[in-house]
């Protein structure tokens, strides 16, 4: 089934290979349990489950904060020991913004550089082109209290993405975001992620986000976390709002949800 | 433009002119309202002074206290700048040594849990019981007087400050390790800021902490020598029965304190009112 949807995945080496890998807080929870997982270059992946069932701690484990308890993770040669400064080849788009409110825009953007080693021009620079990528030109002197959630969000994708990383983790993005503004990102995000190409791991709990945005959708399930189904999402890019509104869209929202409704045991 | 705005200020949609008018309203209303206050106080102070018939020695009308500072001027003037010079060398030190000491603790745990409890002494004891063994042991005078007045200052400075560097968002410091920041570069660019607004916020509790300290080791020391602050004008005056100008004296030293009120509470504002909430006006 899944050849028949994405040939040209196949006779690719994966990006990331999750094998056994989980997750038990010494306060006993097993949050994650026997995850096997390949994340494969280029692809766009949602991981939906309800909440509490693990997916931040697994994304937070591919991400590098907090060991797994057990199994591994292993980095396609060229990727895990990073980017040239050394550090993760990867950015992270937490959930609320997390911008440091004493810097603009532009300095947010262009953290990572800086952490990194990089001379505060080029960092800037670079910094300034993502802005400019996800829709914000001509706001890099504002601060996160002058921009709307949309845009916080989006200055968050901006600085994730500044390192050029081969991986792109996003944590429940816009989750707290209006519908109007979310269908907004959800198809700006599209539109970034088939321009820059990096691999997009993005947890959600929506079933029609995850439907909407990936090719490949990962139903988890609490107690223990878990992955129950994998579900492929052959739909072509671009899509738009005509894709929201299609048949084929309502029919793997349905299958998806069904999925979801098996997880939560019923 | 929200709804609640707009009903309060009705004709006032258009753009930003009005929205300024307002403000300076505001702020107009800020400087009136105590002026106004402070002059009615004053005039009924006066009014009662002169129809009870008070005499000077037990209390003077304000009338009598300007007449004296203008009269005594040079004297009061050289001590009001001996006063502010040990205020704030004292709340300089204080800034130094609590800033330096706060990121010292923060950075080594184990410095925190040795000498915070000496902090904690140091800033519990009493002044006016420690600045006699002070005035002794430091033959300085003045040093001894900075060395009381940056002993009540430097506490608020060091405990703000140890507060506002532990404060930093718990996202925001995952972000930084997951792009591998250096303990130095966590600091500069997240911790330090961060604790900007606890520091400030400590600061202008140790602006006056620094002045009292400093009046109150002099009143204990009780001997100016050559070069006498405000505290032992008061004394002096005290004991030569000049009433009047004992209030003079402590007028300088409120409006001083008032003074270094200001002035921190402007640097808090200049430095957070671009993104700290404590400097933001809301507008609804
Ligand atoms: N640091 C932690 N310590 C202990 N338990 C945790 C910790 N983080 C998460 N958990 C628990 O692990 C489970 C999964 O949490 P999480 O990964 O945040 O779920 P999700 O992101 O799917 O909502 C939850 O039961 C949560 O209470
Ligand atoms: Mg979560």
């Amino acid at each position: 089934m899944r050849e028949a949807s994405a040939p040209s995945l196949a006779p690719v080496d994966p990006l990331i290979r999750l094998s056994g890998v989980s997750k038990t807080f010494s306060t006993g929870t097993r949050a994650v349990e026997a995850v096997d997982l390949d994340l494969m270059p280029g692809e766009f992946l949602s991981i939906l489950g309800p909440s509490g069932c693990g997916k931040s701690t697994l994304l937070r484990m591919i991400a590098g904060l907090g060991a797994p308890t057990g199994g591994e993770i292993q980095w396609a040669s060229g990727h895990g020991g990073g980017s040239r400064y050394g550090t993760r080849d990867l950015g992270f788009v937490f959930q609320d913004p997390t911008l440091m409110p004493w810097a603009n825009a532009l300095d947010n953007v262009a953290l990572p550089l800086i952490l990194e080693g990089a001379a505060k021009r080029e960092a800037q620079a670079a910094a300034r082109d993502k802005l400019a990528l996800v829709g914000l030109a001509g706001f890099e002197s504002a601060y996160p209290r002058e921009l709307s959630g949309g845009m916080k969000m989006r200055v968050s994708i901006a600085r994730g993405l500044v390192t050029e990383p081969s991986l792109l983790l996003m944590d429940e993005p816009f989750a707290a975001l209006d519908e109007i503004t979310r269908h907004r990102l959800n198809h700006d995000l599209l539109n970034v992620w088939r321009d820059v190409g990096f691999t997009a791991v993005f947890v959600t709990h929506s079933v029609f986000e995850s439907v909407f945005l990936s090719q490949r959708i990962v139903v988890m399930a609490a107690r223990p976390g878990r992955i129950v189904s994998t579900l492929d999402v052959g739909a072509p890019y671009p899509r738009d709002e005509m894709f929201r509104t299609s048949s084929s869209y309502a029919s793997l929202c349905r299958q998806a949800s069904d999925q979801l409704k098996t997880a939560m045991g019923g | 433009m929200s709804s609640p705005r707009t009903a309060k200020t009705t004709t006032s949609d258009l753009g930003p002119l009005p929205t300024a008018s307002a403000r300076s309203n505001d702020r107009w209303l800020k400087l009136a309202a105590p002026f106004l206050v402070g002059i009615i106080f004053l005039g009924g102070w006066e009014a009662a002074v002169r129809i009870m018939a008070i005499p000077p020695y037990i209390l003077p009308t304000p009338s009598r206290i300007i007449e004296t500072l203008v009269s005594d001027w040079p004297t009061l003037a050289a001590s009001l700048r001996i006063t502010l010079a040990i205020t704030f060398s004292a709340l300089a030190a204080a800034v130094v040594v609590g800033g330096a000491l706060a990121i010292l603790f923060t950075q080594f745990k184990w410095v925190e849990l040795a000498l915070f409890p000496y902090a904690v002494i140091l800033q519990v004891t009493p002044i006016v019981a420690i600045a006699p063994l002070i005035i002794i042991w430091v033959n300085d005078t003045n040093l001894s007087l900075l060395i009381c007045a940056w002993i009540v200052a430097f506490f608020p400075i060091l405990s703000n400050t140890i507060l506002g560097l532990n404060s930093a968002d718990h996202n925001l410091r995952n972000l930084f390790e997951l792009y591998g920041a250096t303990r130095w570069q966590t600091l500069r660019y997240l911790r330090l800021p961060a604790a900007l607004p606890y520091f400030l916020a400590g600061l202008k509790i140790s602006g006056g902490l620094a002045l009292i300290g400093a009046v109150v080791a002099e009143f204990v020391a009780g001997t100016g020598g050559t070069a006498s602050g405000l505290a032992y004008r008061i004394l002096e005056a005290q004991y030569q029965l000049k009433i009047p100008r004992m209030f003079a004296a402590l007028t300088l030293i409120s409006l001083a304190g008032v003074a270094i009120f200001l002035a921190t509470s402007i640097i808090a504002h200049r430095l957070l009112h671009r993104w700290h909430e404590s400097a933001i006006k809301r507008e609804n």
